[in-house]
Order: structure tokens, then C-alpha cells, then sequence
């Protein structure tokens, strides 16, 4: 049975190689942007994920965008921090987003304030990601809410979680994934690839443990601009690892941009072929223009079309 | 202990600046120890303090006691309190208030930032240890606490910005969760890591509200605060 019918599970669980792609909500309130993306983008991806502040930097909030996205038809995958939110507001929100159509979640911690636009804020972190995910899983399964108290009519939620191969310490990863997927994640998203070497070795662990086989794992990736890019991204993010041939290649490259396209493509296509992988992540950091030209290279369309009976 | 940091002195003579005699009171406890209000730093700022005020329109008196948090130390004060027009406290913000609350017509003024609880880590460097959860967890985080030194205060293991060792939020910040699995491994406990921590009860920590402990077995009468 469907635990919330949403495109992605569908698609997921039929075993498609599946697609989803990252829409940067705006830091403004028009919600035209997230209506012209989504038109841009339909039929390249199964669902769209939409970021909860991310960065720590005030945006249109990722449940509204995610409404646009519904009335227009498509699947939206909201994240949902820990950062902003106690109990009562994340319950309330899953009720709400619930309503408004939003089928998937992605539980994540949230990057701390320290960098964001409002690095004198007071977080909140009154549960962790992985509480999140329990919470989330009670509310579908159980139908009771974190204090024990029934919920009538419950958010059915297809529910996600990050991981990340590149952080430290990298053996912990695999453990924590672990606990995630034990507390009821359906689908992962790991942060991009673009040391392959080490998302191999981390899946080699993932699948010892059986892990790709109790939940869907999605390989992020990235198409990066320029070499200076990279090379930022190399040595000023948190959590992030850039191989040095990478960044070589992308210099040497007349064209960065193609490069980092083509660079993109092939990761895809090579992460398509590691066992326990079950799809891919595109984000694209306010490039999403380049979303379908990506797709269609990696030779990943037409995307499958899932009846709703699953 | 706990640790606390003088505020500026441009900050201390706006706020003595309304008054003409004042009592900077030092405390003997942690902020002796961390050196920011104890005799030797009430010495120094009442100086300060004077050097700042031409054409002496200001007398400034000095005194410390043994512990500024309670009562019972701060009486020794009271003659000194009595003259002045005001007290600038050099105690904690515990010290400020036991003050403040004993003398309710006396404006006290806090002379320190009071920063957190922690540990002296070398000459001049301290670090923060406990935030006073009211349920201490330390026993399943190998003496390492995850409330106060993982900066998002994580039950279950690292955020995805830990690298090297580090915090994501700053590189010489340790990150909490690399300090515990590093331990965890030297005692060969890692599987303990497995057990996934539940949400944890934050009523029994300030956001239960103001708390107070009483024990029956310590009381000697009721007492009504
Ligand atoms: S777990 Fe709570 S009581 Fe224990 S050290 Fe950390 S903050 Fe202090
Ligand atoms: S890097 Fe480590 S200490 Fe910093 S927030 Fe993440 S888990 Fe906590």
C-alpha cells in the first residue's frame, strides 16, 4: 500500500530510476516565480523539492511554494528544518501542508543561522532531524501527534531525509543514515556528488548494511558555473567535497559553463549504474533554466508515468 | 564555574553617569576565578571609574564579599549600600539580582556580561560546558555534551556540516558530535551511538519557565518564595 500516494513514491516504488529537482523559493513575495519555474520545469522531473530557508536566509516559505506547485498540478517534495520550528510549529505546519497537497518532506536539521541574513536570531532546535522524522512517521502511522494525543484525520507524508557522504566523520555517516531510515525515512537526498570515489565507498558500506533496500536513495548533484565556483565550494563550504581534478578540468575548459554541464551529465549517468542508487537530485543553485537540458542528456526522459493505484 | 566578561568602560561610565556616590561590589566566587569582578578587578575599575570623572564630582566606594549570590554573604554590604547612590555589581547576573532584590529602593547595575557555565581551558581562554538542562544526558554522550556543544544542540549524531573535526559554524569551534564519536571509538562503544535518542523534555530546562529547586529533606521550615 501507498504510504502517501505521491508521484515520487510511485514512481520510486515501481522501481523508476527517479528525478526530482531543487526550486530555490524567492526572497520576495511573488509567487509568480515558483509558478513559472514549476511551468518551466514540467515533465523534466517527478517531484520538486523546495527549500526551507536555506542558508539561514529569509525566502518565500517552502509550504507556500509548494501549494503553487500543487495547484498546478505537480508533486512537491518541502523541506522542513528544525532550526525555525518547535513541536507545535512543525506539527501545525505538516497539518497545514498536508491540506494544501503537499504529499513528500524532507527532514533536515537546517544550516545554522550564523551565515544567514539574520545571524542574530535565536534558533530553535527543539527536535533533531531524526526526531522529526519519528514525529512525521507517528502522525501517518500511528495517528498521534508527539504528545501521545490522536490525530483524527492524519498527513500521510512520503517522508525523506539528507545524508552526507562528505561530512565527517565519514564512518558515522553510514550509522546515521541508519538511524534515520530506523526512524521511519522513506527516500534519502545525499548532498552532491562530485567525489565519486567516496560515494562509492559510502555506498559500498550503505549496501552492507542492506540500507538501499529500506529506503530510496537519491544522489545529489550539482552543475557548477565556473572553476571559481568550484574552487569555493571546495574550500569555503561546510560539508562539501570537491575533487581537485574537477576544479583542474573546469579551468582548462574554454567553455566553464558547458563544462560543468557535460561534468554534471556524466555524473548522472555513472551514478545510474552503482547499485543502490535509486535516482537523482538536481540542484541547481538558481540555474534551474539548465534543469532540462540536463535531464534530457542524461538520457533520463521521458519521465515514467505511475497510475495512482501503485 | 561560571564565566562572565567585564562590559566596556565606555558602557560602565554611561551607566554610573547619573551619580555622585556609587558602590562597585566584587564577588569572591566564579568571576574571582575568571578574573572579572573579583577585589583585584573592583580596584581597577572603581580607578577607572574616578579617573573618567573630572573635578572628583564622583566617590567611589570598593567592596567584595565571598559570594554575591547570596543573601546572607551580601548583608556585609549593607552599610556601604546604604551611603551610596547606587551599586555597580561585578558579580554575575545571579550576584546583580541577590542584590538587587535585598536592596529594592538602590538601583543595581550590572558592571559584567555574565557569559556561561564552563572550564577554564588555558590563561585567558574559557569555554562553555552546561547549559543547565535539568536532565543531563552525558552518560550516553561519553561526558560530552551535546545540548551546549554541538551549536544545534543535536541528540543523534552530526549535522551534515561537520568536517575535519569541525563545527560548520566556525573552525575553531570543535564540532560536539566528532568529540563524541572519537571517544566512543577509543572505549570500542560505538554501537551505544545506535540507539536513537528520543526528543528530549525541554520543560525541565528554562523553557519549563523560571525553575526552582526544593528539597523536602534539606529544608529547615517552609519557606514561601
Ligand atoms: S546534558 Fe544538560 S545538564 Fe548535562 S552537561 Fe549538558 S546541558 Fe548540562
Ligand atoms: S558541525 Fe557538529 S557541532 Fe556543529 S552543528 Fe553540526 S553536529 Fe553540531
Amino acid at each position: 500500500m501507498m504510504k502517501s500516494g505521491s508521484n515520487l513514491e510511485r514512481v520510486l516504488e515501481a522501481g523508476h530510476f527517479a528525478v526530482t529537482a531543487e526550486i530555490g523559493p524567492p526572497k520576495h513575495a511573488d509567487g509568480g516565480v515558483i509558478r513559472s519555474r514549476g511551468e518551466q520545469l514540467r515533465g523534466y522531473a517527478d517531484a520538486f523539492n523546495l527549500t526551507d530557508n536555506q542558508a539561514a536566509v529569509v525566502r518565500l516559505s517552502s509550504i507556500a511554494a509548494g501549494a503553487i506547485l500543487v495547484q498546478q498540478g505537480q508533486d512537491p517534495v518541502i523541506q522542513m528544518t528544525c532550526r525555525d520550528r518547535n513541536r507545535i510549529g512543525l506539527q501545525s505546519d505538516l497539518l497545514g501542508a498536508y491540506a494544501l497537497g503537499v504529499r513528500n518532506v524532507l527532514c533536515l536539521s537546517g544550516d545554522h543561522q550564523r551565515f544567514g541574513n539574520h545571524p542574530t536570531a535565536k534558533n530553535v532546535y527543539d527536535l533533531d532531524s531524526i526526531n522529526l522524522i519519528q514525529m512525521v512517521k507517528q502522525l501517518r502511522d500511528e495517528k498521534r501527534f508527539l504528545s501521545g494525543e490522536e490525530c483524527k484525520i492524519e498527513p500521510r507524508f512520503y517522508i525523506g531525509c539528507a545524508a552526507n557522504p562528505f561530512a565527517d566523520p565519514f564512518e558515522f555517516r553510514v550509522m546515521r543514515l541508519e538511524k534515520k531510515i530506523a526512524a521511519g525515512a522513506d527516500f534519502v537526498q545525499t548532498q552532491c556528488v562530485f567525489d565519486m570515489e567516496r560515494f562509492e565507498r559510502f555506498m559500498e558500506m550503505v549496501r552492507e548494511r542492506g540500507l538501499h533496500k529500506r529506503a530510496k536513495i537519491l544522489a545529489g548533484v550539482m552543475p557548477v558555473k565556473s572553476a571559481k565556483a568550484a574552487a569555493f565550494m571546495q574550500q569555503h563550504v561546510a560539508g562539501m567535497m570537491v575533487p581537485d581534478a574537477m576544479v583542474e578540468r573546469l579551468k582548462k575548459a574554454e567553455d566553464e559553463k558547458a563544462e560543468g554541464l557535460q561534468l554534471c551529465i556524466e555524473q548522472i549517468k555513472h551514478l545510474k549504474t552503482i547499485e543502490g542508487v535509486a535516482g537523482v537530485h538536481i540542484m541547481t543553485l538558481m540555474w534551474e533554466e539548465m534543469v532540462p537540458f540536463i535531464v534530457e542528456q542524461a538520457g533520463l526522459l521521458p519521465r515514467p508515468e505511475v497510475s495512482g493505484d501503485g | 564555574m561560571i564565566v562572565a566578561e567585564a562590559k566596556t568602560l565606555e558602557e560602565i561610565f554611561q551607566l554610573v553617569e547619573p551619580f555622585k556616590k556609587i558602590l562597585v561590589a566584587g564577588c569572591g566566587g566564579c568571576v574571582t576565578v575568571c578574573m572579572a569582578g573579583g577585589a583585584k578587578e573592583v580596584g581597577l575599575l572603581a580607578s577607572a571609574i574616578r579617573l573618567s570623572r573630572r573635578n572628583n564630582q564622583l566617590e567611589v566606594l570598593e567592596q567584595t564579599v565571598l559570594r554575591q549570590c547570596e543573601y546572607e554573604f551580601n548583608r556585609e554590604l549593607s552599610s556601604s549600600v546604604s551611603e551610596v547612590e547606587a551599586v555597580l555589581s561585578l558579580a554575575c547576573g545571579v550576584g546583580v539580582q541577590s542584590l538587587a532584590e535585598q536592596n529594592p529602593d538602590k538601583p543595581v547595575l550590572p558592571g559584567l556580561n555574565t557569559k556561561f557555565m564552563g572550564l577554564p581551558l588555558e590563561q585567558g581562554v574559557w569555554a562553555e560546558r552546561c547549559q543547565g538542562c535539568g536532565e543531563c544526558v552525558l552518560d550516553k554522550t561519553f561526558g560530552i555534551c551535546p545540548i551546549t556543544r554541538c551549536s544545534k544542540s543535536l541528540l543523534n549524531g552530526p549535522c551534515g556540516g561537520s568536517q575535519g573535526g569541525k563545527c560548520e559554524i566556525d573552525p575553531d569551534v570543535p564540532c560536539a558530535w566528532q568529540l563524541i564519536y572519537d571517544k566512543a571509538i577509543s572505549l570500542g562503544q560505538v554501537d551505544r551511538l545506535r540507539h536513537i535518542q528520543p526528543v528530549k523534555d525541554w520543560s525541565k530546562s528554562r523553557d519549563g519557565g523560571p525553575r526552582k529547586v526544593v528539597r523536602g529533606d534539606v529544608r529547615l521550615d517552609e519557606i514561601g518564595q
